[in-house]
């Protein structure tokens, strides 16, 4: 392709995929990666068996089931019915169809955002899609990874194509350092609370600036993930030597030459000098405080040296009446200082913050402490892979004599779809991405955080500063 | 799926922001092997108490919008998630168009694959159709797909914008897949040239 016209990130990726341009611009996208899990897949490999379709590309596709199974005593099987037969449909439908598969007691099975980078499965360049929100997640490495629908999902099985329309493109830039105690996780919230929940929408998110360049790949997974979190239909983060040295020696990963062609490639992908984007956001990482959610979105953030706003000071009647809802679910009152929040249950994991610097974070603050009295404090790996290095380097030893449950992985208490669930007016201090209400379990309170913001929360026995447990 | 051409019926307002798709059908609701079925758990915790009793004050739960087809909103309907049964338990319940100021993206692609027209208006028409929306049963509210038009109770018409391929689609109930496959040609010669220029990219299987 003759192109030109200097282009982003996105676009490269974009271009390299679109197999065929329809009248009105709708494009025929193929997909490199097609990851399944237990929930959103049932249908789609129903319609398959209907229709009498097979999967095109077996090879391109990964199954895991994560969302619904136990984060203990896994291997006594599922107990709850419902959730178990999702899990047996996924396993029967995996063979009928020859899709590989991560079983639930191998060491790779894992959140399936957790486990794609971590097995190389997912790299620089690719499309990369699954019935997941989250999916943006990938896009850490430079790929295109956006969320699809069930009946999108039955489309990539069959034709591993999707149709699609290209997306704007927004850049956010970071620049300069973050302070100590600040990480990726309170970089995307304040990206969050600063476009909105609806921000991105209709766009594809490129974070940039120099505060990007320095994350590792879990931090910039981290940034990535939460993408969705501010309406944006996938985050990228353009692949750089962070990227390569991650990649290289992932089981899935090319190897030898061939590793050297692909980052041939990979090093085209950075966006043109004078590429352009519709929207451009700049943030100043130095600015940046830990970040706490305190109401029922995303976009409901502050740092945590705030204190809970007065609904009372919003102009926007419709507004207005939202956040005072949110100040009456999240059982709080205005002014009230968010330090002074006394927490039930602290959640460390999910594919925003289940990877092994993730543990390490929880880890170091939690070392010679003790959980507070009355605090439930569970950390759920995101991946097997991830539970085998945190046992290697004895940070389960720390964690549990500390007070934490240490847990096998899966979703847990991202979403309560398990067991593991909030109860009524519980307040939770969590790591995970989505402070909807009822999201951990109905009636319960989350508070976005950090790895090291929730430990900080566990040991304190309230939302606290980690800042200052120094 | 079922076409959509032409739907005259009650609309249910619905004055939030910000409807997540928790909110639309809670993850405890996901654990279904099929489409159907999930229209009683639609708005499960708005709908319903802690006992499982309905709450009267829940549009849903009152008289003639048990029976809505059509769903008025506030901006950036069905974020969150990207589960399907959001619209699965929408069309379960009888909606078959949503109108709102705008939708989040996965959402808004659901939607069409389960022939649910989402409608983008402005927030100052919305709100003149939630008046309407008020007047219950004694104001039916009228969508007309080919004509691209919405038709108040005072017979006001309202104009929106649909993109072409989509709105094809839904007029004629046709599905992706067969639409796409059309192209296999296309897909077959898409994959020998990416097996030649990508070599490095190694298939999966364990
Ligand atoms: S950890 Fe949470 S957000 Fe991530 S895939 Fe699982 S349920 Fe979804």
């Amino acid at each position: 392709m003759a192109e030109t016209k200097p282009r982003t990130l996105f676009d490269k990726v974009w271009d390299a995929h679109v197999v065929e341009q329809l009248p009105d611009g709708t494009c025929v996208l193929y997909i490199d990666r097609h990851l399944v899990h237990e929930v959103t897949s049932p249908q789609a490999f129903e319609g398959l068996r209907l229709a009498g379709r097979k999967v095109r590309r077996p090879d391109a596709t990964i199954a895991v089931a994560d969302h619904n199974i136990p984060t203990m005593g896994r291997a006594n099987g599922i107990q709850e019915e419902d959730s178990r037969i999702q899990v047996e449909t996924l396993e029967r439908n995996v063979v009928e169809f020859g899709v590989p598969y991560f079983p639930i007691l191998s060491p790779q099975q894992g959140i399936v955002h957790i486990i794609g980078p971590e097995q190389g499965i997912s790299l620089p360049g690719m499309t990369i899609v699954c019935g997941d929100s989250h999916t943006s997640t990938h896009g850490a490495m430079g790929s295109l990874a956006f969320g699809i629908g069930t009946s999108e999902v039955e489309h990539v099985l069959a034709t591993q194509t999707l149709l699609q329309k290209p997306a704007k493109n927004m850049l956010v830039k970071v620049e300069g350092t973050l302070g100590a105690g600040c990480t990726a996780k309170d970089i995307v919230l304040a990206i969050i609370g600063k476009i909105g929940t609806a921000g991105g929408t209709g766009h594809v998110i490129e974070f940039a600036g120099s505060a990007i360049r320095a994350l590792d790949m879990a931090g910039r997974m981290t940034v990535c993930n939460m993408s969705i979190e501010a309406g944006a239909r996938a985050g990228m983060i353009a692949p750089d030597q962070t990227t390569f040295d991650y990649v290289r020696g992932k089981p899935y990963a090319p190897k030898g030459e061939a590793l050297d062609r692909a980052i041939a490639w990979w090093s085209t992908l950075p966006a043109d000098p004078g590429a352009h984007y519709d929207t451009v956001v700049e943030l100043d990482a130095a600015a940046i405080a830990p970040m706490v959610t305190w109401g029922t979105n995303p976009e409901a953030v502050v740092p945590v040296t705030a204190t809970v706003p007065n609904p009372a000071d919003e102009q926007d009647e419709a507004k207005r009446a939202q956040l005072a809802r949110m100040v009456e679910y999240m059982g709080l009152t205005p002014g009230q200082k968010i330090t002074d929040l006394k927490i039930d249950v602290v959640f460390i994991g999910s594919c925003t913050n289940g990877r092994i610097e993730d543990v390490r974070a929880a880890a170091a603050v939690a070392k010679g402490r003790k959980v507070a009295p009355g605090v439930r404090a569970m950390i759920v790996p995101g991946s097997g892979i991830v539970k085998q290095q945190a046992e290697a380097e004895g940070l389960d030893r720390i964690l549990i004599d500390a007070g934490f449950e240490w847990r096998e992985p899966g979703c847990s208490m991202c979403l309560g779809m398990n067991p593991d669930k909030l109860t009524p007016g519980q307040r939770c201090a969590s790591t995970s991405n989505r402070n909807f209400e009822g999201r951990q379990g109905p009636g319960g309170r989350t508070h976005l955080v950090s790895p090291a913001m929730a430990a900080a929360a566990a040991v304190s026995g309230h939302l606290a500063d980690v800042r200052e447990l120094a | 799926m079922d076409a959509f051409t032409k739907l005259t019926g009650v609309a249910a307002p619905l004055p939030m922001a910000n409807v997540d798709t928790d909110k639309i059908i809670p993850a405890r609701f996901l654990k279904t092997i099929k489409r159907t079925g999930l229209g009683v758990h639609l708005f499960d915790t708005l709908r319903y108490d802690a006992e499982g009793q309905e709450r009267p004050e829940f549009v849903l739960n009152q008289g003639p919008y048990r029976k809505a087809e059509i769903l008025i909103a506030h901006e950036n309907f069905g974020c969150g998630s990207s589960r399907e049964h959001a619209p699965w338990a929408l069309l379960d319940f009888g909606i078959r168009c949503v109108i709102a100021p705008d939708f989040a993206d996965i959402f808004h692609n659901n939607v069409f694959k389960n022939g649910i027209l989402p409608i983008r208006l402005s927030r100052e028409i919305c709100d003149q159709l939630m008046e309407d929306a008020k007047q219950g049963d004694n104001a039916r509210i009228t969508i007309d797909l080919a004509e691209q038009v919405v038709v108040r109770p005072n017979g006001e018409k309202i104009p929106f914008e649909i993109d072409p391929f989509r709105k094809h689609l839904l007029l004629n109930g046709l599905d992706d897949i067969g639409q796409t496959l059309q192209h296999a040609p296309s897909i077959d010669s898409y994959e020998s040239k990416q097996q030649a220029e990508k070599s490095w990219m190694p298939g999966i299987s364990v």
